[in-house]
């Protein structure tokens, strides 16, 4: 099997029905994105397939067509993307585990729409957070659009 | 003399070892009686001051933070306890937990025990709180909870900070002759203005640590404070928007497997029958192994990937026992209702006498109401895990765990081992809430490592096992009667609450040999011990023997009676034609009720109580005193077309002191979202024995869409420091209870409020 994964081609082997979380965390030894339900319904293990948000614990690695993205791709020359620079700004993360998630779906969100209004951010971000961090999430979602749209 | 050899015996700087024999070197006094935990820890080159402090010659420092760091922030806030008494700023240091220890253990944690009310400050209650702390170090348990860990490391930590301070100054103060007195330190760098000379911390460790620190330890007054006092950046965060490998899940060890465990869903028993051989099939499973435990019994399958081990345990086939416990959840209630018309277990905050009050009063001046609450699951975003590697008769673990100790004396008793002969790493954790404490999660890894032949292998819970073998917040119900004047005013109020009892339970799984019973104040605490001037009140506790696991979930018992007392006082103030706020201000008098009425005002303030507001939306008030907090909330909804929109949440609290604002800030916002996530459908139920729940398809909680908008002030009237993590909650469900009666007149007392009414 070959993925290309943040720029990067690997090569394994896995079982085609492989959820493709799995082949990342436990075979390519890429744990940003986390096992938070296996079902689809938490959002923590969101990557991204050609830019487009994607739940990995419930997509097969064999189905896999185009790169994936995953927040250790995120940085560009070690210089964090804006929605890790406002997540940090907000000081977001309380316990941190559904974070990776929460920051590729506002990536994802960004891509599409450049200036969110509250409605589009709860209609696109329905990722789970026991911590109750949701209002920061709105405000850093809103803070990284304003960095995106000075640096276009 | 094992100390000693940790720390590099070459001379440095010209200033040698002055201490190579039996003195008691740098020991910090606090801990006199326990080991230094951080001593097996240092590495060549490292010195050790303290169990709190170790500084590399590189001028590397290290704080322990001896806590979970859960989310709660803990590990900032600790840290900063160290760093501002060390004279050094947050960015500079690696903050990590350490290894487990007796010198770390909670002494607040057990300190309010007792049952008495948090402002009790009588010969009694100040008696039980002494001896509480003594009945602490003897058990020395190492333990996150209770919402403690600051308030257990306030002055501790702050004296580890100082006490390696002074003996750095002392040491430099020794290398140029001078009088400590003229030195000054900032950032890690100690200055000599005679000579505008200066040493790092590191560059005079070795000898400093040498040193012996003086008794008494000058911590500096708040008003000096440089990073106490005010917001800091988490020590971790760019970890959490990086994706870090800083989780029990995310361990990765050379030539390691990988787990799960399949564990009987009926508790208490284990299987009757079991058919190994599809599971066996399963491409990646490498062996299924029977798991025998205090905690629950069944199957651990061991597999060369995660996903091959959960594919495993749906196709091992098993037939489990039939417990002797109710079935289903109406049987439990009956439980409840059986021990509620039983004579009560014991009683607390007996004030007056309302049996007497209540055969003077006339029967039309009762006004009575019973309320319930369901089991709860925690559901941490993280699933339960723990790596374990079991070789030449020594366990070493790594695990996100509440309890290290619990964890590490447990799985030592299981295997037969000494508890010396058990290490364990403590990781960062995606959320606790009361959930990871429990002892079930390094158990079962322990019993699998000893099947891998040497081999490391991490056990991941799936999120259904993980649903379904919960300690779960216990069902409750409670029968509130007041006696009321004409003008309805409360004359008496009676509490029944039933309950299973938490500590029982807790016993049961974890220590079996120590029998259970007495009074045991969970069952009754949110009630019992809030501020109150009601003439003659009575809380009776009614305990109810179910063996369903229970434990410590968010605010415990405080998270039902919470809601139970301020929906009642709601209902009386409604019944009795009076405004809520004022009806709760005119029943709190005393003068050390003086924080929850400050913390009513200004929320009341801040939402502009009693104000006009448009149809169909409504406000409701509550106030809790819990884990040494006073908050009081008003939450506003607006209710369209029978739908409920929570608006916004008002939040005033009152922690005595606050030594981050910011992060106390989120916690009171994360309690309230974790508070109101209850409201919103959260229930265990059971059926055939078994939960009837297994992922956030049936046991969801607040998403973003539903999330109010939350704004939190702190107040700091208090006597004494309280904690952060839970006290958020217990306000927010009867708040939001009162809101819905508020804007539609629909009086809901039972939990989760989404049985009565659907929301956005």
């Amino acid at each position: 099997m070959k993925l290309t994964i943040n720029g990067t081609t690997h090569e394994f082997e896995a079982a085609a029905n492989m959820p493709l979380l799995w082949a990342l965390r436990d075979i390519l030894d890429i744990k940003g994105p986390k096992f938070g339900c296996g079902v689809s319904a938490c959002g923590a293990c969101t990557v991204l397939i050609n830019g487009e948000p994607v739940r990995s614990c419930t997509y097969n690695v064999s189905d896999v067509e185009g790169e994936v993205t995953t927040i250790e791709g995120l940085p560009i020359n070690g210089k964090l993307h804006a929605v890790q620079q406002a997540w940090l700004k907000h000081q977001v993360p309380q316990c941190g585990y559904c974070q990776s998630g929460q920051i590729m779906a506002a990536v994802a969100l960004l891509n599409t729409i450049s200036n969110p209004t509250d409605t589009d951010i709860d209609d696109a971000m329905t990722n789970l957070c026991r911590c109750g961090t949701y209002p920061k999430i709105k405000a850093a979602i809103k803070d990284a659009a304003a960095m995106l749209e000075v640096n276009r | 003399m094992s100390r000693l050899g940790t720390i590099t015996r070459r001379s440095f700087m010209g200033l040698g070892v002055a201490a190579t024999g039996g003195l008691a070197v740098g020991y910090y006094f606090y801990t006199k009686p326990f080991p230094n935990p951080l001593t097996a820890m240092a590495a060549e080159g490292d010195a050790v001051f303290n169990p709190y402090v170790k500084i590399a010659a590189d001028n590397t420092i290290t704080i322990i933070a001896p806590r979970a760091e859960m989310g709660q922030g803990v590990h900032t806030t600790l840290a900063a306890l160290v760093a501002e008494e060390l004279d050094v700023s947050l960015d500079q240091v690696n903050v990590e937990h350490g290894l487990p220890g007796k010198a770390y253990y909670n002494e607040a944690m057990m300190v309010e025990g007792g049952p008495f009310p948090f402002f009790d400050e009588t010969f009694m209650a100040e008696a039980t709180r002494g001896s509480m702390k003594v009945v602490s170090k003897f058990l020395a348990l190492q333990m996150t909870g209770g919402s403690s860990a600051t308030i257990d490391a306030f002055v501790k930590m702050r004296e580890a900070g100082c006490a390696a301070r002074l003996v750095l100054v002392a040491a430099a103060a020794e290398h140029w002759g001078v009088d400590a007195g003229t030195l000054r330190t900032s950032g890690g760098v100690i200055t000599n203005h005679v000579n505008n000379e200066t040493l790092t911390y590191g560059e005079i460790s070795e000898a400093a640590a040498q040193l012996e620190p003086p008794s008494k330890l000058p911590l500096r007054p708040r008003s000096e404070w440089k990073t106490l006092g005010k917001s800091q950046p988490r020590v971790e965060g760019l970890d959490k928007v990086t994706g870090g490998r800083i989780f029990g899940i995310d361990v990765q060890l050379p030539d390691m497997l990988y787990g799960t465990v399949k564990i009987s869903p009926r508790f208490g028993v284990g299987a009757v029958s079991v058919d190994k051989n599809a599971a066996l099939k399963v491409a990646g499973v490498l062996d299924i192994i029977d798991i025998e435990t205090t905690t629950g019994s069944g199957f651990g399958i061991i597999a060369e990937n995660t996903w091959a081990a959960f594919q495993g345990a749906d196709a091992l086939e098993v037939k489990w026992a039939t417990p002797d416990y109710p079935a289903n959840t109406d049987g439990m209630k009956s439980m409840l209702d059986i021990a509620m018309a039983t004579n009560s277990d014991f009683t607390l905050g007996k004030v007056g006498n309302v049996e007497k009050e209540f055969n003077n009063t006339d029967p039309e001046n009762f006004f009575g109401a019973v309320y319930d609450a369901p089991y709860l699951a925690h559901t941490t975003m993280e699933p339960m895990n723990a790596t374990a590697h079991f070789k030449d008769g020594k366990l070493e673990m790594w695990i996100g765990t509440q309890g290290p100790g619990l964890a590490q004396s447990t799985c030592a008793a299981l295997l037969g081992i000494k508890t010396e002969d058990v290490t364990v790493n403590t990781t960062r954790m995606g959320g606790g809430f009361g959930r990871r404490g429990e002892v079930d999660v390094p158990l079962y890894a322990a019993a699998m490592a000893a099947k891998t032949g040497g081999r490391p292998i991490k056990v991941t819970w799936s999120r259904e096992e993980d649903m379904r073998h919960d300690t779960y917040r216990p069902i409750a119900t409670a029968q509130f009667r007041a006696s009321l004047t004409d003008d309805g005013d409360i004359t008496g109020l009676d509490v029944d609450i039933a309950s299973p009892s938490i500590l029982t339970s807790l016993l049961g799984r974890t220590f079996p040999s120590i029998p259970a019973g007495g009074t045991e104040k969970i069952v009754l605490e949110g009630a019992f011990d809030q501020p109150s001037t009601i003439p003659n009140r009575r809380y009776q506790a009614h305990i109810a023997d179910l063996p369903v696991p229970i434990g410590f979930w968010r605010s415990v018992g405080n998270s039902f009676n919470g809601f139970f007392q301020e929906s009642f006082i709601d209902e009386v103030a409604h019944v009795s034609g009076k405004d809520p706020l004022e009806f709760r201000l005119s029943m709190m008098n005393d003068e050390e009720h003086r924080p929850a009425r400050e913390v009513l005002k200004k929320v009341a303030k801040m939402a502009n109580w009693g104000g006009s507001l448009p149809a169909g939306k409504g406000q409701g008030i509550a106030h809790a005193l819990s884990f040494g907090t006073w908050v009081a909330q008003v939450v506003q909804v607006d209710v369209t077309d029978d739908v409920v929109k929570i608006e916004k949440v008002w939040c005033a609290a009152d922690l005595g002191l606050v030594l981050d604002p910011d992060n106390v800030k989120a916690q009171m916002m994360s309690g309230i979202v974790y508070g109101l996530s209850q409201a919103l459908g959260q229930e265990i139920t059971f059926s055939d024995h078994e939960v009837e729940q297994y992922n956030f398809y049936d046991f969801d909680a607040m998403r973003m869409h539903q999330c109010p908008e939350i704004v939190v002030e702190l107040l700091e009237n208090s006597h004494r420091m309280g904690g952060a993590g839970e006290p958020g909650t217990p306000p927010s469900t009867p708040a939001l209870a009162n809101a819905i009666y508020a804007s539609t007149g629909k009086r809901i007392r039972s939990m989760p409020l989404s049985h009565a009414i659907d929301f956005a």
